[in-house]
């Protein structure tokens, strides 16, 4: 489904990811560790196209097509969906007009307001979300894990091909996390994938967590199971440094 | 970086008639024009005195030395009055062809029959359609055209008639006093509640002609009123004027709601003046949406001389290329316990100059009053202007006065978010710009909701 080769991603004058490979086939889990700074968000960036990041080598393809020319939204319709670590406050624009508006944009199909306005509200309940948010601005004065959710409530509404996630479980309370992780649980299936960053392995939970990667200094230094997580969580990071 | 956000569609508002006008003043201002349009509006004596006193007046004030540049402004070369060939009627069916399709294409009868319970409209310096509906007459409601109201209720329009906006105010008011024509008289008698709108339209279609309509509402004790106010005009190589004054009276515990949609045509200098005196507990609520025009000066003023009067302000202003649109509010807390919320949203692109200007009075007879002004500015790009000029001017005790005041661009990262979601960059940026004018499009009487949102419609070349 997704494959990156030998990719490497500049930020203003920095080189952030320097030659990074991954593959991910449909049905797959991936989830990626490594400390603050090392690339994550980067690399999640770097496969919407974000203007910021500049791919200067390697390639990204999806179900076998190269995306380099693709715009940011081109990838979305696609069917790559990314779940922002700091998700951007946008006023005057409902929740439930811009997932409408999405989802209308990502399927291609006219949709039905009522119809959507019931499905919209029946996920909200199975996410905990106050229905009172589906009209409210798009995370304006929400709380950090309120943001969170709403992420989730986009993820299940768009119902993509492949689910990034980048921190996804940061901030939220322990309650707020099982109900993120089995929102996560409900999309996935053999057909669909998801590249999971987190730091606390509690949302992985509920997961069927296929692989696992280490991500330092822009690199994939070391991949391999679910196994992985726990040795991240009891020993650190050190014991994966290598001399570049 | 290229333009996304069109400018304002502005083909619907272009379409010029022919100038079949039966009679227009001599270009320029004497004392000779100023009698004979007196004549043929066959004003009172003391009419024609207020006009000739304003004459003078005029001659003894300067232009104003802030705001936008008005200096293309030649007085000699403006119209000051044009008679179209059509009397007034109550039935659409009776107004000649080409000024009905106008007002068809403009949608007015069409409202009408949908959503109000009355309509003026005016075609250069005359009324040429005004209708209410017989239900408000019959308790006791008046909304007629101001000449009208001249000869049917003479007194009342002597008891107020330019007492809040004098003449000597300053230059286009006492130009106003001189060669006012047309415009809309409303009275709302006590405990009245016109639950549905009034509508009066403004079209100037002459060019190089000014307008100068005269609105005076009067709402009585425990009234309720939303009036609506559209004006456009075709776009012309001359300059065309608009310098209307508008007078609100808000009695004890009445309510008024002052809503406009000006869309005037980009050769147009909007001059205009508007002032509404609250009473006790009296509330008047102003909606106003500045789209047209090439020089604008709007800032419509709240005197809340009762206590406990309130005053709602909501402006949205959109300055695209070659426009310089000055805006805002003004309010003078002038009793104990007043209070006002002024919430502005300014936008400019393509170089066009966006300037909110706003004077906040509390005088020392108004303790506890309370204030809050909030105005947001985006500019769409770089050749853009946007300014803020808030002023405070506070002498009673105990005020209560917020400011915030926002400038700002569209933010990439907001772009990039929605893109994620798939939807293509140019929506996303007129999303966002939707968004942004949201909290004021929330508060416009629906039909110009829905035009607003065309009217920020979005090219869809759209390449970065
Ligand atoms: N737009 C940018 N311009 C300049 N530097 C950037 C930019 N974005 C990221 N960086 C830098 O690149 C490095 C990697 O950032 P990134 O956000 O990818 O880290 P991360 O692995 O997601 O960290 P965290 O766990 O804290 O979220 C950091 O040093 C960061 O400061
Ligand atoms: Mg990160």
């Amino acid at each position: 489904m997704l494959e990156i080769e030998n990719l490497h991603v500049r930020a203003g004058d920095k080189e952030i990811l320097r030659g990074l490979s991954l593959k991910v086939a449909a049905g797959e889990i991936h989830v990626i560790l490594g400390p603050n700074g090392s690339g994550k968000s980067t690399l999640m960036n770097a496969i919407l196209g974000h203007p910021k990041y500049e791919v200067t080598d390697g390639k990204i393809f999806f179900e076998g097509d190269d995306l380099t020319a693709l715009k940011t939204f081109e990838r979305a319709r696609r069917g790559i969906f990314l779940s922002f670590q700091n998700p951007e406050e946008i006023p005057g624009i409902t929740v439930e007009n811009m997932l409408r508006t999405s989802k209308q944009a990502v399927t291609g199909d006219k949709i039905k307001i009522l119809q959507f306005h019931k499905e919209l509200l029946a996920l909200m309940k199975e996410l905990q979300i106050n229905p009172e948010y589906a009209g409210r601005y798009m995370n304006v004065g929400f709380s950090g894990g309120e943001k969170k959710r709403n992420e989730i409530l986009q993820l299940l509404t768009l119902n993509p091909k492949l689910a990034l996630l980048d921190e996804t479980d940061s901030g939220l309370d322990v309650d707020a996390v099982e109900i993120v992780s089995s929102g996560v649980a409900k999309f996935h299936n053999e057909k669909n994938s998801c590249v999971i960053i987190t730091h606390n392995a509690q949302i992985l939970k509920h997961l069927p967590v296929t692989h696992a990667h280490i991500l330092l200094n822009g690199r994939i230094v070391k991949s391999g199971g679910a196994e992985l997580v726990g040795e991240v969580s009891e020993r650190g990071y050190a014991q994966f440094e290598v001399t570049p | 970086m290229k333009n996304y956000i069109a400018d304002i569609e502005r083909a619907l508002y272009d379409v010029r008639d022919a100038d079949k006008s039966i009679y227009k003043s001599d270009a320029g201002l004497t004392e000779e024009i100023i009698r004979d349009i007196s004549k043929r509006k066959n004003d009172p004596p003391w009419m024609l005195d207020f006009r000739l006193k304003s004459l003078e007046t005029y001659r003894t004030i300067d232009l104003p030395t802030w705001g936008p540049d008005i200096t293309a402004l030649n007085m000699d070369e403006i119209v000051t009055y044009v008679k179209p060939n059509a009397a007034q009627v109550n039935d659409w069916s009776q107004v000649p062809d080409e000024i009905k399709n106008t007002f068809d294409r403009l949608g007015i009868p069409a409202a009408e029959k949908k959503s109000l319970a009355g309509v003026g409209a005016q075609y250069d310096s005359e009324v040429v359609y005004h209708s209410v509906q017989k239900r408000l007459t019959d308790l006791g409601v008046v909304y007629t055209d101001m000449e009208t109201a001249l000869i049917e209720h003479e007194d009342i329009v002597r008891e107020y008639f330019m007492t809040l906006v004098p003449p000597k105010d300053h230059k286009f008011a006492a130009l106003h006093g001189a060669v006012w024509s047309g415009g809309s008289f409303v009275y709302v008698p006590e405990g009245v509640d016109v639950k549905i709108p009034l509508q009066s339209y403004f079209r100037l279609n002459a060019a190089g002609a000014g307008q100068f309509e005269h609105t005076l509402i009067i709402v009585e004790p425990n009234a309720k009123l939303h009036f609506i106010e559209g004006c456009s005009a075709p776009r012309y190589n001359v300059t065309n004027l608009h310098a209307g004054c508008v007078e609100l009276f808000v009695k004890d515990g009445a309510r008024l709601r002052y809503s406009t949609i000006e869309n005037w045509s980009r050769n147009m200098m909007n001059l205009n003046t508007k002032r509404a005196l609250v009473e006790r507990d009296g509330l008047v609520e102003w909606v106003s949406g500045s789209f047209g025009s090439h020089v604008s000066m709007l800032y419509p003023c709240s005197v809340l001389h009762g206590d406990g009067a309130r005053c709602e302000f909501t402006g949205v202003t959109f300055a695209g290329k070659g426009q310089n649109l000055d805006t805002g509010a003004i309010v003078v807390h002038a009793a104990p316990n007043t209070s006002a919320n002024i919430n502005t949203r300014t936008i400019s692109k393509s170089g066009g100059a966006a300037t909110y200007r706003s004077a906040v009075k509390v005088t020392k007879n108004a303790p506890h009053a309370k204030c809050s002004v909030n105005c947001e500015s985006l500019m769409l790009d770089d050749e853009s202007r946007s300014d803020t000029l808030p002023v405070m001017d506070i002498e009673g005790d105990e005020a209560d006065i917020g400011h915030e005041a926002k400038i700002g661009r569209i933010s990439e990262e907001a772009v990039f978010y929605l893109m994620a979601r798939g939807i293509s960059e140019d929506e996303a940026r007129a999303m966002i710009v939707r968004g942004f004018v949201e909290p004021i499009a929330k508060e416009l009487p629906l039909e110009y909701a829905v035009e607003m949102n065309n009217l920020i419609s979005l090219e869809l070349e759209g390449q970065l």
